[in-house]
Order: C-alpha cells, then structure tokens, then sequence
C-alpha cells in the first residue's frame, strides 16, 4: 500500500465486500427498527400502524423480562468460566508429549462438530433423563436418588451442555498459544527458581493472555444468541428459569404472533449485546494490542 | 566458590550417544569457554550442567558436593540463553527481579540488587521499558543482568553473542570479559566462534563429536596443539596441512604450518607457486597460494602491504621451529 495508484486499487478491491456487508446487516437491522415501532400481530392483522415505543415498553413489562436477562449474562458467564478454565487445563495436558497423542486430540475436538441440538438432545435424553438417563443409573448404582437435571437446575444444565459444546474451540486456540511458547523462557524461568506453578501463573499465563481474550470475545458472540440447546431441552422452563433474552424474543414472535414487540425485543437483544462488547473491549480488549 | 568438576558424564538420547563419559575440572573463578563446530555437543553439556538435561551416566559435582540429581534452581547457577528467553510482559525491573521474587526476597532488598546490577550493565535508564522494546545488544545486557542479581555460584553462556551483529559482538565481548574481571566468579561459555574461545577464555575445552579433544590455554592450544582436529579449529586463516613427500622429510604422516608462519618472497624460497587471490586488509595480506604441489591451497599471512598479485609467481618459507607434525591417526608427534 505504498503508491497512490496501489490505494485507490486497494479500495476498488474493497469496495464490493465493503457494500455487500452493509446490505447484509443495514437493511435486516432497518427492518427490524422499522417494525419495532410498528403495532404488527400476525393474530390481528387490521391493528397497524405507528405506535412509539409502546412494543419497547410490552416487551419490558413482559413477565420474565429482567429474569431472561439476568439468565442470558448467567448463561454466557457460566459457560465462558468453564470452558476457559477448563480448556487451559486441557491444553496444558495435551500439549504434554504422550502416547495417542493424535487421537487423543480428535477426540477432545469432536464434540465441536456435532451440531447444537442434537447435542442437547444427547444430553437430555441419554446423559440427564431422570429414568433412562445415565447420570441417573450412575446415581441408582451409588444408592442415591437420581437428580431431574432440566427439572432442578435448568440453567445450569444447559450452561453445561453449551459449554462442553465449546470447550474444543477453547482448548483449540488455547493449545496453539501454549505451543507458541519459547522453551528457553520456561527454562530460563526454571533457571531462575520459579516452579512449576510459579511458572504457569508467571510466564505461560500472560503469554495465553491473548488466546483467552480471542476465545472470551468469540464466544460472547456466539453464546449470546444460544438458542437451539434451550429450545429443544426445557422449552425455557420451567417456569422461565431458563429463559434467555433469545428466546423470550422467539415466544413473542412465534408463540404470540407479536411481530412488533419480537422486533423490539431484537432491538434490545442488540443493545445488550453492545454493552457487553462494550465493557469486554475495555476490560480485557488491550491485550490484543500488539 | 564455583568448582565444577564433571566425572564421566554421559548423554544419550535412545540409541544415539551425544557425549561419550567425559571428565572435566572447571576450576573456581575461571572463564571457560566451550568451543566446537555445530552439532559437537557443546550446548548439551552447558544444559546438563545447567540441570536442564539428566545425565544419562556420570556424576556431577559443584563445589564438591554431588548435584547430578539437584533441580537446576537448586544448583545456584544462572544461564544466560541464546535467545536471551526474557519474559515479554514484564519490565526490564521485573525481569531482573524475577529470580530475586522466586527466592522470596524483600522487595527493599531485591530492588536494591536490581538498582546495582542495571548500574553496573548500563540500564538504569531502561528500567521501566519492557524488553521489546529495546535493541539486541541491550536485550543481551537485560538476560545478563537477570543472572548477575542471584550472585551465582556460576554463569553458563549458551552461545550469547550469536544473535548480535558482528559490531556489537566486539562491544559485548569485551563487556563479558570485563565483568569477569570484576565479579571472578565461575563462567562458563559455549560458543563455535573460535575468535570468541581465543579472547575471552583462560581454559578452552575444544569438543569434538561429544568428545573432548583438549583443555588448555588459548595460547597452549595455539602452540601446541594435540591433534590436527585442534590445529585446524583454533587459529584463523586455519593452519595449512601438508602431505606426503614434503610431510615424509620431517619425519610425519602430514605436516601443519599457520599462514602467518610462512613467509613469501618474490624470488627466493622453500616452495613455489602461484598467487591464486590475495585479500588485502591493510594491515595484512592473505595470499592464497596454489600449484605448490603439496596442497590444493596454501595459505600465507603477509604483513601490511605486499606487492603480489594474483597470477604472480611466490616463494614460501615456512619457519622450521613453528611446524607441527602429526601422525597417520591424526595426533601430534
């Protein structure tokens, strides 16, 4: 990019990415204003019309509403807890020269390809059935009554599921960052009288410092639209114990025909989707400064 | 105190023996350098010194007292690495003061070191800055300070100056010797640049395929070296090997005389042959001689300006008292 002629191609290059982009998500996220302002019930069609933030202050009265968001800032802190520290652990075994070493690594990555719901369905059906589940013959075979997971703790057990969902993509980064580690600086730190806790705490740590803000902002991205684990494990129930702000947004739409007030709820999916970006690039976003 | 004495110290990988046993006596307060072409097993010893590679047979004793199974944090040395391996996020302070805090040392106490060891290498200055962002040379000063705050019983080297420019390896070199001067504690050096061995050392080790070829003053390996492996790696230009007929008169299975021991003339001479290339660096000439008839190259030192130019015919003559001679297996007769 060092002639006048090789930036001006630069941008010519650009540009049709550039606008296929804005179309992407201006003319969905206009849309999506647009209705939300709107009175739009597919139950009744004839109520149209232009209506202010009445759908904006549906939404927030509508029961669950501030349960859904503390659920969704549970779902995403619960799920980035476990598999950050999870996936440091895990990195930092299979980065030790063992044997199967190969198939050992395809094997922590696998559940990364299987696809969300049917993951869940796994779960629920084979791990966390209160009768049939295995969870529940393990508990039998000890003497104690099975636990109804999805009945009893809901969220948690879907910050469960998720977050072995994403555990793979954690360790994955987390474990390419670990090898990127000089060994002369370990030894020199080795040298130096540091041991091998000191040495994780003060050397590999910092030097992971960048993976985990990769895989905290990712993640945040994803986990905050979870939708299809909910959907077909507890429904959002019971109750709206596990309802996320995601699928509050769905039962508006889908389940009560509110076009508007579904709109409106995107709307501050999207706001609270932006705070935490917001706060996330100032905690932790300097660490991907050069 | 910083005795280290190696007795029949052994390395092997699998099958693969890297260092026959080998014993070596590194007396207190010298500065030995480690010197052999790549591969010869060098750094490896540096790391089972340093306790960074288990002996696989052998003992190893620091000031008498058996360390072989001693953690290297244990042993009381510090290394300094090639690649310098400082710790990117901290302060050069912090970096300095890592060990300091790893050993549970008062902070009054460790900054007070950290304050006298960048005084004494020059980096009060940077202090504060971290690692990248200063030059080689005071990345270089930065790892050695990190060594000289544990006042160690020993420093290993492990090829420190490889990664400077040749300007900044004189500087550092120099700086190095100095602080061996002030601190006489134990170094010891690993390096394949025998310019590095000759300058800095009292006791050279010259290794060759894990095996030591020989211990001795830099001079003692220049004057008499024991076999044509040493003669040909200490020394530059290198000393020029002679066989057959010309060897046979002085009595050896080949001959060795050092290019700045021959003398060249424009007419008289021992040998004869022709000026292949002729490097003038001002102060001396080197002369690569061809068609003597003994060897492919003679090589010959020649003080300040000579007025011998490629293709021109030359004379040599070796001086008598500065031949070395060895036999058929290589060793000095």
């Amino acid at each position: 990019m060092a002639t006048q002629a090789s930036r001006a191609a630069a941008r010519a290059m650009l540009s049709p990415a550039v606008v296929l982009l804005l179309i992407w998500m201006i003319v969905p996220l206009a849309m999506t204003l647009w209705f939300s302002f709107q009175r739009y019930n597919l139950l009744y069609p004839d109520r149209a019309g232009f209506i202010g933030f009445g759908n904006y202050i549906n939404f927030v009265a509508t029961s669950g509403f501030w349960e859904a968001i503390v659920n969704t800032l549970l779902l995403v802190g619960g799920v980035l807890a476990i598999t950050v520290i999870g996936g440091i652990l895990i990195a930092l075994l299979i980065d030790q020269p063992i044997w199967g070493q190969g198939p050992v690594r395809i094997l922590v990555i696998s559940p990364f390809f299987i696809m969300p719901p049917v993951a869940a369905l796994i779960w629920k059906n084979m791990f966390m059935n209160p009768s049939n589940g295995l969870f529940a013959e393990a508990a039998r075979f000890l003497g104690l009554p099975p636990f109804d997971f999805l009945g009893q703790a809901p969220l948690a057990s879907i910050v469960l599921i998720v977050a072995w969902q994403w555990l793979p993509f954690a360790t994955l980064i987390l474990l390419t960052a670990l090898q990127s580690l000089d060994s002369e600086r370990m030894e020199a730190a080795e040298m130096d009288g540091a041991g091998p806790f000191a040495r994780f705490w003060f050397i590999a740590l910092p030097h992971l410092a960048r993976a985990i803000t990769v895989v905290i902002l990712i993640q945040t991205i994803f986990l905050l639209g979870i939708f299809g684990e909910i959907l077909v494990t507890t429904n959002g129930g019971p109750g709206n114990a596990s309802t996320t702000l995601t699928y509050l947004v769905y039962k508006e739409a889908l389940l009560d025909f509110d076009a508007g007030t579904a709109a409106a709820g995107g709307v501050v999916a999207v706001i609270l989707a932006n705070i935490v970006a917001l706060f996330l690039m100032r905690a932790i976003g300097r660490n991907l400064d050069a | 105190m910083g005795r280290i004495t190696l007795e029949g110290v052994a390395k092997r990988f699998g099958e693969a023996e890297v260092i026959p046993p080998l014993d070596l006596d590194i007396p207190d307060g010298s500065f030995c350098v480690f010197v052999g072409p790549s591969g010869c097993g060098k750094s490896t010893l540096l790391r089972l010194i340093a306790g960074l590679e288990d002996t696989s047979a052998g003992r190893i004793l620091i000031d008498g007292q058996d360390a072989t199974r001693v953690p290297p944090a244990k042993r009381g040395l510090a290394m300094v690495f090639q690649s310098y391996a400082l710790y990117p996020h901290m302060s050069v302070r912090a970096n300095i003061a890592f060990p300091l805090r790893m050993a549970g040392m008062a902070r009054e106490e460790r900054d007070r070191r950290v304050e006298e060891a960048a005084r004494v290498l020059n980096l009060t200055p940077y202090l504060d800055r971290r690692p990248g962002q200063l030059s080689g040379g005071q990345r270089q000063r930065v790892a050695i300070g990190r060594a000289i705050v544990r006042e160690p019983k020993a420093f290993l080297f492990d090829e420190p100056l490889s990664n400077l420019d040749a300007a900044l390896r004189v500087g550092m070199r120099i700086e190095i010797t100095e602080l061996h001067e002030r601190l006489r504690t134990t170094m010891i050096y690993v390096t394949h640049d025998q310019v590095e061995a000759m300058t800095m050392a009292d006791r050279i080790v010259v290794l060759n395929a894990g095996k030591i070829e020989q211990v001795g003053s830099p001079l003692e390996l220049y004057r008499e070296p024991r076999n044509r492996f040493v003669a040909g790696f200490i020394g530059s230009p290198r000393m020029n090997f002679i066989e057959g007929a010309e060897a046979a008169r002085h009595g050896a299975h080949a001959i060795g005389i050092r290019p700045e021991h021959v003398t060249p003339h424009p007419s008289s001479g021992d040998w004869k042959g022709v000026v292949g290339v002729a490097e003038h660096l001002g102060s001396d000439t080197f002369l690569h001689v061809h068609d003597t008839g003994l060897a492919e190259t003679i090589t010959v030192r020649a003080e300040g300006e000579i007025g011998l130019n490629p293709g021109d015919t030359v004379y040599l003559t070796p001086q008598p008292d500065r031949i070395h001679r060895f036999a058929a297996n290589g060793d000095r007769l």
